[in-house]
């Protein structure tokens, strides 16, 4: 027996002893160690001079094939990492645009897969894709990227003494990556409330978080846990964005024969480049449940990345309701968690209330500019109809019963000061 | 004066003429696939009395085809009327525009049975009016919730005869009503309301199982006489034709004595509805299929799970999809049937023949890492 625990003992201690493999760093309250350990790999750990050269290779318009788009063209730093339009700038902008809607880099680290249709596995694969696309930033091969940034001599300084060796176009989209492993955000009003800070948010956010969870039914894919805080599913929903202007069953008909076989470039291209874009998670998968269907975004910070959706078609939160509150844009591949809502207008409020109160402290300044745009404009409603949101036509579902704030036990929802499910048992 | 009062037949035809208004409206302002739908409906609306309407025959064909073909299949579909519960109208709705949309389309559409929830005409009407959207010929076996109620007249009146066969590119087709019961209901005195909803409760010492009985059986034997061995036989029968949880009728009381009629040939495929969920089964020569359902997902029952089953995990409540679906069967040139579980809210599971001839040792179909449900 002693001969069998011995060496247990010693690799416990050996496990103690030293630091082990992608430690997190002191994290706020709202970003989970948990999936800090699992964003952060063996060997992907950022260090100072890897972050930083990160940083100068992200904000370099070199790196696209006229010096004109750097990735932070479309994820400004000083916009949450995005920019503020529907449809991003590449080289080929006004005339040709990207398809897609360009997504935050804040706690990007965290989601399962990248892209809003998932087609890259790792922040590294991502990276990857932009460069060589024809309108995003134009290279046409991996080996012009890294024979141009062989040539800068900052960078062929920094690579040898970074990875011992001159720059490959891996070492590049990792650096890049690191850079975006240290961009994760948590530390919101909302945060401090499930801590147990009763007014880190006010009523009509309080109201928000029922509704979020209850009668909007808006957890059931922007799920919240304290591991999993990133108010996300990860998985692909068709919720009939697309549907504003694409026949599905036709482009699914001819996509399925030009996607047949195509690898990660092609279907980069078709996404980026063409109106099979609007198939979303189906260029990656080929499946017919998918065709329409795109990540669930996380809404951490969601009140700075107008506007919404893979395409940006919807310009405010409150747009972002509506949609919803009608139940979506019927389609056939619509998803069967999209039902009608029957949300008021003070519903949708502190709907809007709840989620800005998902801002972290870094951009509450940003979030002060973008909800004021937004506020502006709330009479404004393209999305709305009350009708088919209230039942009065259309055959979109029962509605939920609205939530009684006297009695959150009921809905199970964690309630600072209230009754959770569990203490309620 | 009083309104005059408006016959039950005028407030079911202003309902009907509603819901299909509502259904244009719909796809005028969204999709053009469902317009072409409700532009059929509306058609063969207009067809009177509404017998006249008839599923094309299949068997015409049967002297020109061959093997290999595919059908697909609705199942399930437990109608209440609209203004009760849309979310099922919905569902059977997308079923028929997904089998509308296959390409290249199946010869033929096999409804599973429980197509009402109630037996009541109006649910069984409805469902009607909806099928007539499917644009290839469709093959209709009845179940338990359309039959209890009225004894099946009216899904008789609709449909035909509940138990038939057919000749198609080589293969046999048996449709076996294989929901009879034992009268349970007569001593008790009860209405046909009572009688239908204790069979529509499934979990209920009262009723008897569901069986054949011997007039299918000997109905069967019969038909199955002047059928080579040789030829592939595919039975559709709405409950499955083992006995697999006796509590919820998973359960034929009169199965072994069914397969018997069976096991002569030498390759048979028994495609069943009524379980609601990936279900495969194989006993001796006898390859079994369970539909999915289009209005909900059964659980797993606590014991009798067949071990060749690939077990489908929990559906999400939220989401009236999950774990629902339709499907298709492919016949290969060998006469045996691959089953397609077409899952609306998951990946497809594709069951294959192979599998079963191997005893699950060859072709598994993947597997969900999550636990079973």
């Amino acid at each position: 027996m002693v001969t069998r625990t011995t060496p247990l003992v010693v690799t416990a201690l050996l496990v103690v002893a030293l630091p082990a493999a992608g430690a997190a760093p002191p994290l706020p309250a709202g970003v989970s160690a948990v999936l800090y350990e699992l964003a952060v790999p063996p060997g992907t750990e950022p260090t100072p001079e890897k972050v930083a050269l990160g940083d100068k290779l992200f904000n370099d318009k070199r790196l696209s094939v006229n010096d004109a788009v750097s990735c932070a063209t479309c994820h400004d730093a000083s916009k949450a990492f995005v920019d503020q339009k529907p449809l991003p700038d590449g080289v080929a902008a006004p005339k040709e645009r990207p398809q897609r809607n360009s997504p935050t880099v804040v706690n990007a680290m965290f989601n399962a897969t990248q892209f809003w249709d998932g087609r890259a596995p790792t922040l590294e694969e991502q990276a990857k894709l932009p460069i060589l696309n024809p309108i995003e930033m134009g290279q046409k091969a991996p080996e012009d990227v890294v024979a141009k940034v062989r040539r800068i001599p900052e960078y062929a300084a920094a690579f040898p003494k970074i990875f011992g060796h001159e720059a490959t176009y891996d070492d590049i989209t990792a650096a890049i990556a690191t850079f975006e492993r240290t961009q994760y955000a948590g530390d919101a009003p909302f945060d401090r409330y499930v801590a147990g800070d009763e007014k880190a948010i006010d009523a009509a956010a309080k109201r928000g978080w029922l509704i979020f969870n209850g009668k909007g039914r808006c957890s059931d894919c922007h799920a919240f846990s304290t591991v999993s805080p990133l108010f996300s599913d990860q998985k692909f929903h068709n919720i009939g964005i697309a549907a504003h202007k694409t026949d599905f069953i036709d482009l699914a008909r001819k996509a399925a024969g030009m996607v047949r076989g195509g690898d990660l470039k092609q279907v980069d291209e078709l996404a980026i480049q063409t109106h099979f874009s609007e198939l979303g998670r189906f260029l990656v998968t080929k499946q017919a449940n998918d065709i329409g269907a795109f990540k669930t975004p996380g809404l951490r910070n969601v009140a700075v990345t107008a506007p919404y959706m893979h395409d940006g078609s919807l310009a405010t939160l409150w747009d972002v309701m509506d949609h919803y509150n009608k139940g979506g844009v019927p389609n056939p591949n619509l998803d069967g968690g999209m039902q009608r809502l029957g949300l008021t207008e003070a519903e949708i409020d502190d709907m809007v209330a709840f989620m800005q109160a998902l801002t972290s402290a870094r951009f509450a300044g940003l979030a002060k500019q973008t909800m004021a745009r937004q506020r502006a404009r709330k009479n404004v409603r393209p999305e709305r109809d009350t009708a088919a949101a209230t039942g009065r036509k259309g055959h979109l579902g029962d509605l939920a019963p609205p939530p009684d704030p006297a009695k959150p036990a009921a809905m199970g929802v964690l309630v600072v000061g209230g009754t959770s499910y569990e203490q309620a048992r | 004066m009083s309104k005059p009062a408006r016959s039950i037949e005028t407030r079911h035809h202003e309902e009907r003429d509603a819901f299909f208004a509502g259904l244009r409206r719909m796809s005028r302002r969204s999709f053009l696939r469902l317009a072409g739908l409700s532009a059929g409906l509306a058609m063969a609306k207009r067809l009177v009395p509404p017998h006249s309407f008839q599923l094309v025959e299949v068997a015409g064909a049967a002297e020109t085809g061959k093997l290999p073909f595919t059908f697909a299949y609705i199942s399930d579909t437990h109608l209440y009327p609209a203004r009760l519960n849309d979310r099922f109208v919905r569902a059977i709705l997308k079923a028929v525009d997904d089998v509308n949309s296959l390409d290249p389309p199946p010869d033929f559409v096999l409804f599973g049975g429980d197509l009402a929830q109630l037996g009541q005409r109006e649910e069984l009407d409805l469902g009607h009016e909806i099928l007539k959207g499917v644009k290839v010929p469709v093959r209709m076996m009845v179940g338990e919730h359309d039959w209890f109620f009225d004894m099946g007249e009216h899904w008789r009146a609709l449909f035909g005869p509940e138990q038939y066969s057919f000749d198609y590119k080589g293969v046999h087709f048996v449709t076996l009503m294989s929901v009879q019961e034992k009268d349970f209901w007569t001593e008790r005195g009860m209405t046909p309301m009572q009688r239908m909803q204790t069979v529509a409760g499934l979990d209920n010492g009262l009723q008897s199982r569901f069986e054949v009985g011997a007039a299918g059986r000997e109905w069967l034997t019969k038909d199955l006489e002047k059928v080579d061995k040789k030829t592939p036989v595919v039975v559709f029968s709405h409950s499955p034709l083992y006995k697999y949880y006796r509590p919820w009728n998973f359960w034929t009381e009169d199965a072994e004595d069914v397969q018997a009629i069976l096991r002569p040939f030498e390759h048979v495929t028994v495609l069943h509805g009524h379980t609601h969920q990936l279900l495969t089964n194989r006993i001796d020569n006898i390859y079994f299929h369970g539909m999915l359902s289009t209005a909900w997902p059964w659980p797993y029952a606590p014991e009798g799970l067949p071990k060749l089953t690939i077990q489908q995990n929990r559906a999400d409540p939220f989401d009236q999809f999950d774990g629902c679906g339709d499907g298709s069967v492919e016949l290969t040139e060998s006469g045996l049937a691959n089953a397609l579980y077409n899952l609306w809210d998951r990946n497809p599971v594709t069951v294959r023949a192979s599998y079963l001839a191997s005893s699950g040792a060859q072709d598994a179909p993947p597997r969900t890492k999550l636990p079973s449900y």
